[in-house]
């Protein structure tokens, strides 16, 4: 098995699970009840599923000019991605946007 | 002084990198934007231990980056498994910590991973509090004071800071 093949395999399997966790994050942003968890459900598609996907990208670039421009993609979406996501949760939360939660509402609202 | 040096450097390595072409006439106008930008953030007072934080890259890198990553992993894989189940086994919970972060930076950094690791999300971000909301219970007891990413964050941010 040459270290081409190897590394097409590794490359496609990244592909692969990283698109499965894309469609997880999609069918997760069906499937929940509220604005909060389906959040919760869209993360998985821009951690998980973008950074595996990249991962397989890099594995074809290799150590070229490409290969260092998917990493700076992949830093930004780092650094990007969970701030964008906390102005949005925070700008429902600031407009009265309750979260269901499975406690009762006394119990949560309740500061320890 | 140090720090406005190593902005420039990495300003110019971050030129480098996407142009890719070594000509005389993009390598000046590269190295001009740099020294620009890097004039333009002296004007601006932002090139101090906030804006610029080059005394954390390399313990971030070497040492929180991989265990962050691993986190995402894992969490990823729970929220996954949480939404294929038929019965989606969920338990929405909000959950307030007192992080033991000191600095901006530290607390940025903590609020942002809470936030990248799927399960949780940060609602509110205070220096004397976090208002936390979370997939699951279980994702929710992990957010706590004295936690694993809270411990972690707290050394990272108590790097000595060399003078710049």
């Amino acid at each position: 098995m040459s270290l081409e093949l190897l590394r097409d395999l590794a490359s496609w399997a990244c592909l692969l699970a990283g698109g499965g966790f894309c469609l997880v994050g999609g069918i997760g942003l069906l499937r929940m009840p509220d604005f909060y968890t389906r959040m919760h459900a869209a993360s998985v598609t821009d951690t998980l599923g973008a950074g595996l996907i990249l991962l397989g990208l890099l594995l074809q670039a290799g150590f070229t000019l490409i290969g260092a421009k998917l990493l700076m993609v992949g830093l930004l979406i780092f650094f990007a991605s969970p701030t964008a996501s906390h102005v949005l949760a925070r700008a429902a939360m600031i407009h009265g946007l309750a979260p269901q939660l499975a406690d009762s509402a006394e119990d949560a609202s309740s500061k320890p | 002084m140090l720090r406005s040096l190593s902005l420039f450097l990495f300003l110019s390595v971050f030129w480098l990198l996407l142009s890719g072409m070594p000509l005389p006439f993009l390598l000046a106008a590269g190295v001009g934007s740099a020294l620009a930008v890097v004039w333009f953030a002296h004007r601006l007072d932002v090139i101090d231990h906030e804006g610029h934080p080059a005394h954390l890259v390399w313990h971030a890198m070497l040492s929180y980056w991989p265990w962050l990553l691993k986190e995402i992993a894992v969490s990823g894989w729970q929220v996954t498994r949480v939404v294929l189940d038929p019965r989606l086994p969920i338990s929405p919970t909000l959950v307030r910590m007192r992080p033991s972060q000191t600095t901006d930076v530290g607390l940025v950094t903590h609020a942002n991973s809470i936030t990248l690791t799927p399960g949780t999300i940060s609602l509110e971000v205070g220096s004397d509090e976090f208002l936390v909301h979370a997939l699951t219970r279980d994702g929710a007891a992990g957010v706590q004071r004295g936690g694993a990413m809270d411990l972690r964050v707290r050394a990272l941010e108590s790097r000595p800071e060399k003078a710049g």
